[in-house]
């Protein structure tokens, strides 16, 4: 195809799509923390409690204004520097990483201040009706946030939380900066080692065209299948 | 079919002598300047219907919302079967009661609102059940059957597994009814269930509640403008205007022959303006 050799790619395949898998499992590991992370946030930033909201408020902006790779960077040099010097030995395990969850915490994190403002004008968006519903039959605070709320909410962020799921595949990618082979690092090994660049940087960008698209696709069908409507 | 003797000649209406079920003293509300509730007596007895009615904007959905203490009130004293609502009383002083302790008086007042307000990602059986499965504590199963019992009651057997969003209005309010019913509350709340709803559905909500009312078995507070309901089906009338209660008493007397200029005018733009 193009007068271009396809051979010596296609012989490596399987290490390129063991990079998209790794990236795509970094980027949904990192995702579902990050979820976490994201509805505390969220919850502690509509709080009427301002020791809760404050943080909450200080976390999204500080983290929102730095870029991942920075974040990736301290995570992977800085925290070890700091921890081996400050704690104990078997603290300071616990916080230095390998690439890979390197990569996992900092999507998390990253991703959290994200989710969390979407979370938030999600939860704002849950019509006080509803609530007051779940009030006058008596539930708890804490009942009608996860069995109210939360619900209602997750209906009308679902297409947010497939674009933020999307936008965090693709930040994987930055993770070569840290030597973790996940796609990225993959073709530009493969590049160095070949000089094959037009083939190697096409194949990869095909395979996260596909990708993103088959998130974009799986997470349409689930919308579909939800026979609910606010 | 009612009158003044009504209470004592069915069974199940307590005496009027017996401790009222929501027994409200001199309450105020206000939001910033504006005061809402301007004191506010009435005493409802376990069984009766009491209809409230009133121009809008003169307190009714307030009081109604005080009763269910989702809106605190800012003096006074409103009890449910003798509990005191939102509050505990300390040397003549409201003290806020604990959120836990509100909850359980909320639980024994059930609100219908004006815009149903159904849980959206819930069916109509699971809206129904839902309450009594996470407030009472009662077993799944048998919340669900109680449930297609209560369904079946307000007329809607075949809709058990349709979301709000697949059922008309009416739908939703008799759904909304069921779910309040399904507390076996000590009073129910209704506030202005019909207005939000097409002309041609609110005949179905209000046949429900006419039921209910007939039955005795559950008391009910209902802010209403649809005086042939009001006249049928409640014990008490009361007018509001301005915060204040101005008339009470049987609909024949309230509706048939007001005494303060108030009730008259607001009866007469009424039935001119419904032409009714
Ligand atoms: N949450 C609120 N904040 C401020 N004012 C309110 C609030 N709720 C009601 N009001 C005002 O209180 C008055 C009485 O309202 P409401 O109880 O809803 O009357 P009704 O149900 O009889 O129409 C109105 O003037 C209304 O604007
Ligand atoms: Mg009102």
């Amino acid at each position: 195809m193009f007068g271009l050799n396809w051979d010596l790619i296609w012989r490596n395949r399987e290490e390129f799509l063991w990079g998209l898998v790794l990236g795509l499992q970094m980027a949904l590991i990192g995702l579902a923390i990050g979820c976490v992370i994201g509805l505390l946030v969220a919850f502690a930033r509509t709080s009427r409690h301002r020791w809760l909201s404050a943080p909450a408020a200080a976390y999204v902006e500080f983290v929102r204004n730095l870029p991942l790779l920075l974040i990736l960077f301290f995570l992977y040099f800085g925290v070890p520097m700091w921890a081996n010097s400050a704690l104990p030995r078997d603290v300071a395990d616990l916080l230095i990483l390998d690439g890979e969850n390197t990569v996992i915490a900092g999507l998390a994190i990253y991703g959290g201040a994200y989710l969390a403002e979407i979370f938030r004008a999600g939860i704002l968006s849950v019509g006080r009706a509803f609530v007051e519903a779940g009030r006058s039959l008596g539930l708890s605070g804490v009942q009608i946030a996860r069995y109210v709320t939360l619900p209602i909410m997750f209906r009308t962020v679902l297409p947010s939380l497939g674009n933020t799921f999307i936008s965090l595949f693709k930040d994987t990618s930055l993770a070569m900066a840290i030597a973790v082979p996940e796609l990225t690092f993959v073709t530009r090994k493969f590049v160095t080692d070949t000089f094959q660049f037009i083939q190697a940087w096409t194949v990869a960008a095909v395979l996260y065209i596909v990708t993103a698209y088959a998130i974009a696709a799986v997470l349409r069908f689930l919308e579909r299948r939800i026979r609910w409507a606010v | 079919m009612t009158d003044t003797g009504h209470a004592s000649t069915v069974g199940e209406a307590t005496a009027p002598n017996a401790p009222p079920m929501v027994r409200i003293r001199d309450v105020h509300k206000r939001f910033g300047a504006l005061e809402v509730l301007k004191g506010i007596d009435l005493d409802v007895r376990q069984g009766e219907v009491v209809c409230i009615i009133g121009a809008s904007g003169s307190g009714k959905t307030t009081l109604l919302r005080c009763i269910n203490f989702l809106e605190p009130y800012d003096s006074g004293r409103i009890y449910v079967d003798g509990e005191l609502v939102g509050y505990h009383e300390r040397g003549g002083r409201l003290v806020p009661a604990r959120e836990k302790e509100i909850a359980r008086v909320r639980a024994e007042t059930a609100m219908v609102f004006q815009q149903f307000n159904l849980f959206p990602h819930m069916t109509a059986l699971n809206n129904v059940a839902f309450g009594p499965i996470k407030v009472r504590g009662v077993a799944k199963d048998a919340a669900r059957e109680r449930a297609r019992e209560l369904l079946a009651r307000v007329g809607l057997s075949d809709k058990a597994d349709a979301y709000p969003a697949q059922l008309s209005g009416g739908q939703q309010q008799r759904v909304a009814i069921a779910r309040a019913l399904a507390m076996e509350p000590k009073v129910m709340l209704f506030d202005e269930v019909t207005s939000a709803l097409d002309p041609e559905l609110v005949g179905e909500v209000l046949a429900v509640m006419e039921d209910l009312a007939a039955s005795h078995g559950v008391t009910m507070i209902v802010v209403t403008h649809e005086m042939m309901f009001a006249r049928e089906a409640a014990d008490r009338v009361v007018f509001m205007d301005g915060g204040v209660i101005v008339e009470a008493g049987p609909p024949d007397e309230v509706l048939g022959a007001p005494r303060s200029d108030r009730l008259r005018a607001f009866l007469r733009r009424f039935t001119t303006s419904r032409g009714s």
